[in-house]
């Protein structure tokens, strides 16, 4: 077999990587998966896109991908229900610090084109009438963040790229790759030897198992974060609520169910996804305090998903030191909300196209040298 | 009957047809049916409806139905409260 490109992973990177090569009359692509569609991150996660972030960077990329995910289903062409549902993200301030850091967040936001404002705990209320003010100080809501469903986004960016010429082999774990003097020749697949010169690793919590098969070093690691659905109920929540300091999100999906997650701040680096007791009680507990009423909902299910940490919390994508070797991983858990730039700027890189939005500091040699690197801060 | 008529999964409302309509397409994997159709995600967890859809799977792919892998089975068994694990939790601590 033969391929222009390979890329590892169909999870919604590597989709919409594939989409946007194939967009631009690149052929022969070949997408390998040691599952299927979405077996990664992305059919585990909370699927939410938000655009009030701490760096400025974050806030280009996401505000550019919610307007892709607005017009995604005509671009794509998609039959089915991408579910996109903007009603916003109510951020609440639980202390001090997180209240004078939000007003700054919200001043750089709007210095952008977001929409975002701060608001008072009982402008919050109104927008959240179940929201317990007892443990907030404050807020900021941005009205055109919201959620999607993540299986059939990913399926929407999958069936246009197959249509684009696109393969893709599902149940095939990439095994080795092989380079000599410094080009690479060939992908080693269980089922398959690749012929092709360039690799692309979208392969998520594996991304540093990649990177290794090359002795390309990509500081990231996998680290397990868990997640729950209640019972579908009539609507009452419209936007995602999410808190920092208490380290939770909640939002009720069009289906009626309410999805959940915190963190778990003593997690260690592994590919553990297996759910634990000791997640339900925590989430049970900042739920109930934050959003009371919603205790009486039934827990149906519990999972968990790998997020691929970076060190400064911000994606790693570009070159690296191998020739023809890219990488677009280190998403540190949001990386659904920034697909659509993941594979329209990853796209330009690779033909030498010209940016739409910078992404020099994203390239993986920011870690080369000790210089200050940005830590976003604004993530559960 | 015909297939539209056909409930497969009780708790999502999925129907022989749908079921069909996606076998057609290529997605023969049953973690790849639960994402795009709901099934086995509701309260029973998959209880009722996985034994009829790896039959379907079988018949379509015409391999025997213990080659049919099902979904991952994922806890709880059963609906609980959120106010009755945060009570339970808060009890025990
Ligand atoms: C619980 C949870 C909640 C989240 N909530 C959000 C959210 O609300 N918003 C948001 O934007 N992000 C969220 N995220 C993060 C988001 O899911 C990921 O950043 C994103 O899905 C990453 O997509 P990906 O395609 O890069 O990686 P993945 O989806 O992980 O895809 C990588 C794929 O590569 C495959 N693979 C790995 N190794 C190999 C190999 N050797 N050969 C072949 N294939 C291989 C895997 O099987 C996998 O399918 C959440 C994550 C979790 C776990």
């Amino acid at each position: 077999m033969k391929a222009s490109y390979v890329i590892i992973g169909a999870g919604i990177s590597g989709c919409s990587i594939a989409y946007n090569l194939a967009k631009k009359g690149v052929k022969d692509i070949i997408v390998v998966e040691k599952h299927y569609l979405t077996a990664g991150a992305t059919g585990r996660c909370g699927a939410g896109v938000r655009q009030q972030w701490g760096t400025e960077m974050n806030c280009r990329l996401a505000k550019a991908s919610i307007d892709f995910f607005s017009i995604a289903k005509d671009e794509l062409g998609y039959q089915g229900d991408i579910e996109f549902k903007q009603e916003g993200y109510l951020i609440v301030a639980v202390n001090e610090e997180e209240d004078k850091q939000f007003a700054k967040n919200v001043i750089l936001q709007n210095s952008l084109g977001i929409p975002s404002r701060k608001i008072t705990k009982e402008e919050a209320k109104e927008i959240v009438p179940h929201l317990n003010t007892d443990v907030i100080l404050s807020a900021t809501f941005c009205p055109t963040d919201g959620h999607l469903n993540p299986f059939t986004m990913t399926d929407a960016y999958y069936q246009a790229a197959k249509r684009l010429g696109v393969t893709f082999l599902f149940r095939e774990e990439v095994k080795s790759i092989v380079v000599k003097n410094d080009k690479i020749e060939k992908v080693i697949t269980t089922n398959h030897e690749i012929h092709t010169s360039n690799v692309i690793n979208a392969a998520g919590g594996y991304a540093k198992e990649i990177g290794d098969m090359v002795n390309v070093a990509i500081p990231v690691y996998a680290e397990r974060h868990e997640i729950l659905v209640t019972e579908p109920v009539e609507k009452i929540q419209g936007p995602m609520v999410m808190s920092f300091g208490m380290n939770i999100y909640c939002q009720q999906v069009p289906h009626g169910s309410f999805l959940m997650g915190r963190s778990n701040p003593f997690e260690k680096p592994s590919h553990n996804i297996e759910s634990s007791w000791q997640f339900l009680d925590e989430m049970a507990k900042t739920v109930c305090t934050l959003l009371p009423p919603i205790g009486n909902l039934r827990v149906i299910r519990q999972w968990a998903g790998s997020y691929n940490m970076s060190p400064d919390r911000q994606p790693i994508i570009g070159t690296t030191d191998l020739p023809g070797f890219y990488v677009a991983c280190g998403f540190s858990g949001h990386g659904f909300m920034f697909a659509p730039m993941t594979g329209l700027l990853l796209s330009e890189i690779i033909l030498g196209e010209p940016l739409t939005i910078d992404i020099t500091d994203l390239h993986i040699d920011r870690f080369k040298t000790a210089r200050d690197i940005v830590i976003e801060k604004s993530v559960v | 009957m015909s297939k539209k008529d056909i409930i497969i999964c009780r708790c999502e409302d999925v129907t022989l047809e749908e079921i069909h309509q996606l076998l057609e397409r290529g997605y023969t994997n049953i973690e790849e049916l639960k994402r795009l159709l709901r099934v086995g995600m509701g309260p029973c967890q998959g209880t009722t409806c996985m034994q009829l859809i790896q039959r379907e799977v079988s018949k379509f792919l015409n391999i025997p139905i213990e080659e049919v892998k099902t979904q991952k089975v994922r806890p709880l068994t059963m609906g609980v409260k959120l106010n009755a694990i945060k009570e339970g939790a808060c009890d025990e601590s």
